[in-house]
């Protein structure tokens, strides 16, 4: 019952959000920015275009890639931070400013390195992901309570026994938490890569529009990306409160 | 210094040294990358001149002005939204996707409305920092312990005095973290909109000066962003962890 | 006992009150407490022990004036308490309430600067509440760098600073280690006989009730009321090493015997209660 209250809640913050787009559409006018109606009506017709489906289908590439160099090397820098005591301590603080960084900054380097291709897009997209999963795949290990390795001993278990069965379950909810800020942050550095250069993908369709002045483009554009990347957030949202109820 | 401390110094100054042995050697391309030492000169000469004072100023001040709108509206709607727990309900699932959305996808839209302005980017500055700050008071809000409120009326406290003298200090800590990630937020969120697209500011100039192949003032003006968030960023860490060390609040 | 005499001895009282928690959306109406009658006499030292959730630190509450009876009265120094913690009641509670932004110093000081005292004297109060809990040289610290008995020695004398005369206790010691809160119990000894303030005591430890009190309440589980008042014939200068007394054990063996079937009662086992 409080489930479905809660439910009833969240759909009342969705219609406020579609009145107050529809109240901002009647300030400024039709053709700044369309009312939500035209717009879904326009994604109706947009979405199912072979246009849609090409820029969407090289934006999903790119953060392919991008999502996998993040998760590969951000995990293998945070199990290392988190074993070994010494590179931890003097590696943490080093990562903590980078990943305060305005990384956009540092796109015209690599495009001076990769230029307009798909592998200095990818390269953008991991240099955001890659920190918050090392950061939190580090503490994740970190935080695993030396009891639990007390009792492997106890328990006569051998090292790879004592990782798949002690160590990995431990540390396992913390690093789904940091794997989903990673996939949001890859997200948005392949978005951002796309938007600043690129003639391809739904980051340049949205820049495209802008400069043609098609807003019911550019805001559907944005409404599926929103609705996408929504989706994904809650998915691993769900899957890390299993987790965690779990343990 | 601690060991560590050195060790950490030790590294940074290895990587920049070698970058720049690269460059000197020929192994990276000067015109890809220039030396560390040569983008530090340039760095110098450039704020010597002057010449980039006016974009300096602006880009700098229009961080402060999003990061302090953002932490007082997010400081007083946090607190609105606190005292409204069936409003907080229903916000949460909101609160949990935000960050999860590359807000920047609305830029677009904010410079078809407002025009290529100041006030897009500001806007979006805010609206990469706000909701951190709204978070951050309602965890703050969330930590102050029940029994402070008796403690106030054994004292016989009015509403006010206990908000103010009690509840505020109580969940300062927590409201200072959410200063601290307002203003990176603020400074990732403008810099990105002049990235894009703007009428002027660094972004603006990092990225014409990228097109003109002119990489003695990118760099340059890279350089000095990339200081200045680092040390603003590092101070606010480091104030943010003293502050919980003091009050014996464990932070990740 | 109407008599005025008889009166003026009676420092605090509770005639007849009950307190029933409001029914909520998740939760149906609460019958916490009583009916139940109290009377503290002037300068004796009261514990209250019962089951935890028997409404132990309801009856702490409403007699401070922290919570409305939903029926009855309750008087302090002859008038009655209602909505207001009436000057002259110091509360300490179980919870940690030390305040964490002040030094051991500005807490102890906090509510003689919000009444206004002189610097002198607030200076001069508090450096002796400080050393009679033994705080003097953690003065400058922070509760984050105490443990956590001290920090309860930092709640004691903010209220200690304001010289109450009515000192009320929910269960100070709860989180405490046994041989600390042993301790503890004897600097609240020395505390009651300096201050010859009346002390109100809500534990849930029979030994630390019968070591510390003139007389003790046992408390039925909910709603709370009292099943039995033990007098311990403690002279005024008692400590810890009472405990080595047999009068000691016969006080905790009768708390035990009035209390085992209502503890079992909360533990949820109302059958093994009635056996």
């Amino acid at each position: 019952m409080i489930a479905t209250r809660r439910a009833a809640d969240t759909a009342i913050i969705l219609i406020i959000m579609l009145l107050a787009w529809q109240a901002l559409h009647q300030l400024v006018g039709a053709t700044a920015l369309p009312g939500p109606v035209p717009t879904l009506a326009y994604l109706a017709r947009f979405v199912p275009s072979e246009r849609f489906a090409e820029n969407a289908w090289a934006t999903l590439v790119c953060f392919f890639y991008a999502l996998l160099l993040s998760y590969g090397i951000g995990l293998a820098i945070g199990v290392w931070m988190g074993i070994h005591r010494l590179s931890g301590a003097v590696g943490e603080p080093i990562l903590i400013s980078l990943y305060t960084l305005p990384k956009v900054t540092l796109y015209p380097v690599v495009l001076l390195i990769f230029g307009l291709s798909l592998s200095g897009r990818v390269t953008f997209g991991a240099m955001h992901g890659v920190l918050p999963v090392a950061l939190l795949t580090m503490s994740a290990i970190r935080n695993i309570p030396p009891v639990y390795l007390k009792s492997a001993r106890t328990l006569h278990l051998s090292g790879w026994q004592t990782i798949l069965t002690m160590l990995f379950p431990a540390a396992l909810p913390e690093i789904v938490g940091g794997l989903r800020i990673g996939f949001t942050l890859t997200l948005l550095g392949v978005l951002l890569a796309e938007m600043f250069a690129a003639k391809q993908g739904l980051g340049s369709l949205i820049i495209n529009a802008m400069q043609l002045m098609q807003a019911e483009e550019m805001l559907t554009v944005a409404v599926v990306l929103f609705a996408f990347a929504a989706l994904a957030n809650a998915l691993l949202l769900w899957i890390e409160h299993r987790l965690h109820r779990r343990v | 210094m601690s060991r560590v401390g050195w060790i950490r110094l030790a590294v940074l100054a290895i990587a920049i040294g070698l970058l720049e042995l690269c460059c000197r050697l020929g192994l990276i391309d000067q015109r890809v990358v220039i030396p560390p030492s040569e983008m530090a000169v340039a760095l110098v000469r450039l704020l010597i001149s002057g010449e980039a004072n006016e974009q300096i100023v602006r880009t700098f001040g229009i961080v402060l002005l999003a990061a302090l709108i953002s932490v007082v509206a997010g400081f007083a709607l946090g607190a609105v939204i606190h005292a409204l727990p069936r409003v907080r309900q229903s916000l949460d699932p909101f609160f949990a996707t935000y960050y999860a959305v590359p807000i920047f996808i609305f830029y677009p839209v904010m410079i078809v409305i407002f025009g290529l302005s100041a006030i897009p980017i500001v806007l979006m500055g805010v609206a990469t920092a706000i909701v951190a700050m709204i978070i951050a008071t309602l965890n703050g809000l969330d930590r102050v312990p029940q029994v402070l409120a008796k403690v106030a009326r054994v004292h016989r406290m009015g509403a006010i005095a206990t908000a103010l003298r009690l509840k505020l200090p109580a969940a300062a800590p927590h409201l200072f973290t959410g200063v601290k990630l307002a203003v990176s937020y603020a400074f990732i969120g403008v810099i990105a909109s002049e990235f894009i697209l703007a009428p002027a500011g660094l972004g603006r100039v990092i990225s014409d000066a990228y097109t003109d192949f002119n990489n003695r003032q990118m760099y340059a003006l890279m350089l000095l962003l990339i200081i200045v968030a680092t040390i603003v960023n590092m101070f606010l860490h480091v104030v943010d962890q003293r502050w919980a060390e003091r009050r014996g609040i464990a932070k990740p | 006992m109407t008599t005025a005499a008889a009166d003026a001895d009676i420092h605090a009282a509770l005639s007849g009150v009950t307190r029933v928690y409001p029914e909520t959306i998740a939760t149906p109406p609460v019958h916490a407490l009583g009916p139940l009658d109290l009377e503290l006499k002037r300068g004796e030292f009261f514990a209250v022990v019962g089951p935890s959730g028997c409404g132990k630190s309801t009856l702490l509450e409403v007699l401070a004036g922290l919570q409305q009876p939903t029926a009855g009265t309750v008087m302090f120094e002859g008038r009655t308490v209602s909505g207001k913690v009436p000057d002259g009641i110091g509360v300490v509670f179980q919870e940690d309430a030390s305040f964490p932004w002040m030094t051991v110093w500005d807490n102890a000081a906090f509510g003689l600067r919000r009444n206004g005292v002189a610097t002198a004297e607030i200076r001069r109060r508090v450096d002796d509440a400080l050393a009679f809990m033994g705080l003097t040289e953690f003065a400058r610290a922070y509760p984050a760098q105490l443990s956590g008995g001290m920090r309860q020695r930092v709640c004691i004398s903010r209220t200690l600073v304001l010289q109450p005369r009515l000192i009320l206790l929910d269960e100070p010691f709860g989180a405490l280690d046994a041989q600390t809160r042993l301790l503890m119990g004897d600097e609240v000894l020395r505390l009651w006989r300096r201050t010859g303030a009346t002390v109100l005591l809500i534990t849930h430890a029979l030994d630390e009730a019968a070591m510390l009190s003139d007389r003790i309440g046992a408390m039925s589980a909910r709603p709370g009321r009292f099943l039995d008042i033990v007098v311990t014939g403690w002279s005024r200068e008692r400590d810890s090493k009472i405990v080595s007394e047999p009068q000691f054990g016969e006080i905790t063996g009768r708390l035990w015997e009035d209390l085992r079937g209502e503890s079992l009662k909360s533990l949820g086992h109302p059958g093994m209660a009635a056996g």
